[in-house]
């Protein structure tokens, strides 16, 4: 074999390990899994929207507006009456609906006096993720064909003396909003979930970056002990094992938490310049979509109990490295934790998830404070609790197991190869 | 007076048998050399008798406390210099021996690290970092670190690793005076001249049984050889 033959061979045993292709592999699948769950959802939202309508007006005009929602929605419930709309509004919750649409009586009548027709929209929002709002976009294009529709009409009847702001937009919208409880009136799901958006993606990132931060130094931290054979005399010393566990979980977290300070300075500066006037935490007061004191403490429990959380399993794994290389290996399952919940959270509401993913999204202690924020905004102190209450669960064991590890032989010897070892002779 | 006795230790990881049933004990303010080849079971046994790993069976007595049931209490009376022991990288000679101090009574704390400072005898390279210092002069602070803290009990697993002949002559007489002063030392060393030169007693392991013990002298009378090493070498081959 020639040298560069031989190097090549050595190099490529040295890098095709298990350590190397099973994160990769891991990725893939989640992504996967994750990817079809998302092209599920659109899949479902290329379905006709379903919507109730209520028509109390008898015109042309409103007629086209009826023409048009029957031919591409699936209109669940119809009446005429106007008294119907809280009938129309239960079926349309009991059916998922996205909008009931309510045509006044004098649509058609103000079109044709040169006043823009008035539709009431009550949108029932599911969820905040940025597939949640896909359906009620579905309807808001609606609304425009049956504008370009009424316009088409305005223009064919040859009418000069039509005002051209009208043929343009003839109709206007009164909207209102259900979503978790809450009746927003005056604002449609697309400036909510633009409202919700810096939350959706801000307090996610900003999660990931603190919880990989203090995460990695925590591993780290316990593989330098290692690789520079310091471990072994500062467990020999008069010092609790829980003492040097909590020792090390504490530092990391504080500097996690000021290397997130600083990233969360640069960060918002960065996304306050893209912010609109909906987006601006006095769109948000006005719709009373702001966080009060014991929402932010709430907010504060949750992203510490997490942090302990994620600094443990970190330290856990950190008991695992046997030197600063394979440290970066193993912060790879902490990864894959925080960005599949950064990810799911993006993209879809808690509430709108199939039950498989509120399991795994609830089951990741990492989703609960990028989750917390919405809903606190919409009172579900329920879920908060609930989330508080099982990750302080989660940080307590992974504690109390880091502990145990410290109590034995596995924080010097590393018994894995031991074990692989037993489980094949077994198997043989 | 006994200070440490270690009767039927067995350690093993998983299939593998490391320490098959030892006994030997160390009589207070004695050198015990615990010699052997590589892999024998010396730094298994040294690293049991620090409370750094669990006792597959047998016992272990350190200074009246049974090993298993007071591994706390035997941490403030012992001290452990592992074979290839580092210092953090960061720190400086002075505030590594100041950050260990720390964690003993806090009224004897300062006096400790100046003690340290003193063995270590890295004058004013002392305080700078860690990751300046040569092999030797980490050893240096290394033992500096482990004999401080006047440990009733001193495990030293080759001390002088990495040592010129000048330095490793020195630190064999602080080992030497320190036993003086009423401290007991385990010491294991491939060197036979030292084993030679601190030893009041020796054990030869092999394969993790102790397969000879004894003073040096009363060995090499045995064994009809000139120095240690040939007894080693004698018992080992056999």
């Amino acid at each position: 074999m020639s040298a560069l033959g031989n190097i090549i061979t050595k190099e490529l045993k040295e890098l095709m390990t298990p350590a190397t292709f099973l994160p990769i592999i891991i990725m893939a699948i989640i992504f996967s899994s994750m990817g079809g769950t998302i092209g599920g959802i659109e899949d479902e939202l290329e379905k006709p929207p379903v919507i109730a309508l209520i028509n109390s007006d008898n015109g042309r005009f409103s007629q086209i507006a009826t023409n048009v929602f029957n031919q591409t929605s699936n209109v669940t419930f119809y009446s005429t009456d106007i008294n119907d709309k809280k009938d129309a509004l239960n079926t349309l919750k009991e059916k998922e609906g996205v909008a009931l649409l309510v045509i006044d009586q004098n649509f058609s009548l103000d079109i044709e006096n040169g006043k823009t027709g008035t539709f009431e929209i009550y949108w029932v929002m599911q969820g905040a993720g940025i597939l949640d709002s896909i359906s009620s976009s579905v309807v808001e294009a609606l609304i425009s064909t049956v504008n370009t529709n009424i316009t088409r009409e305005l223009i064919k009847n040859g009418n000069n003396s039509i005002n051209s702001t009208l043929a343009l937009n003839p109709t206007k919208r009164n909207e209102t909003t259900y979503f978790k409880e809450k009746e927003l009136n005056g604002i449609s799901p697309g400036k909510i979930a633009n409202i919700l958006s810096q939350q959706s993606t801000f307090i996610p990132i900003i999660m990931m970056m603190i919880i990989m931060m203090a995460g990695q130094i925590v591993i780290s931290s316990m593989a330098l002990e290692k690789e520079n054979k310091t471990l072994e005399t500062l467990l020999t010393l008069p010092v609790k094992r829980t003492s040097i566990v909590a020792g090390k979980i504490i530092a990391a977290a504080i500097v996690g938490l000021i290397l997130a300070i600083i990233y969360m300075i640069g960060m918002g500066s960065y996304l306050s310049s893209f912010q609109f006037s909906d987006t601006t935490s006095s769109g948000a007061a006005s719709f009373d979509l702001s966080l009060s004191g014991l929402d932010m403490i709430l907010i504060g429990v949750v992203v510490f109990v997490s942090l302990v959380a994620a600094l443990a399993l970190c330290m856990l794994l950190g008991t695992m490295a046997k030197n600063f290389k394979s440290a970066q290996t193993l912060t790879f399952p902490v990864a894959v934790l925080v960005l599949v919940p950064m990810f799911l959270t993006m993209f879809k509401d808690f509430d709108t998830l199939p039950l498989a993913l509120k399991a795994l999204l609830f089951g990741i202690p990492f989703s609960h404070p990028m989750m917390a924020p919405r809903s606190l905004l919409f009172d579900d102190y329920l879920m908060v609790f609930a989330g508080i209450i099982y990750v302080s669960i989660f940080a307590i064991i992974m504690i109390a197991i880091v502990v145990w590890v410290f109590k034995t032989d596995r924080i010097i010897t590393g018994t894995t190869k031991f074990n692989l070892n037993k489980i094949f002779k077994k198997k043989n | 007076m006994t200070a440490v006795e270690v009767k039927n230790l067995v350690k093993t990881y998983g299939d593998l048998k490391a320490v098959k049933g030892i006994n030997f004990y160390i009589n207070q303010g004695e050198i015990f050399g615990l010699i052997g080849p590589n892999g024998a079971g010396k730094t298994t046994t040294l690293r049991i008798i620090s409370t750094l790993l669990t006792i597959t069976s047998g016992t272990i007595t350190v200074l009246g406390l049974d090993l298993e049931k007071k591994p706390e209490q035997i941490r403030k009376i012992i001290s452990y210099l592992p074979e290839d022991a580092g210092a953090y990288k960061n720190l400086t000679g002075k505030a590594y021996l100041e950050f260990i101090a720390n964690f003993y009574e806090p009224e004897k704390a300062k006096k400790m690290a100046e003690k340290g400072i003193e063995i270590s005898d890295l004058g004013t390279r002392i305080t700078d970092k860690v990751d300046t210092y040569s092999k030797g002069m980490k050893r240096r602070l290394l033992v500096g670190r482990a004999l401080m803290t006047d440990p009733k009990f001193a495990i030293l697993d080759e001390p002088t690793s990495g040592l010129d002949v000048n330095n490793a002559q020195e630190i064999r007489n602080i080992i030497k005076n320190t036993a003086k002063n009423g401290t007991t030392v385990l010491l294991s060393s491939h060197n036979m001249l030292e084993v030679e030169y601190l030893c009041d007693r020796i054990a030869l392991i092999d394969n993790g049984i102790i397969v000879e013990e004894g003073k040096p002298q009363e060995l090499m009378k045995k064994y009809n050889a000139k120095n240690i090493e040939e007894v080693f070498i004698k018992v080992v081959k056999n």
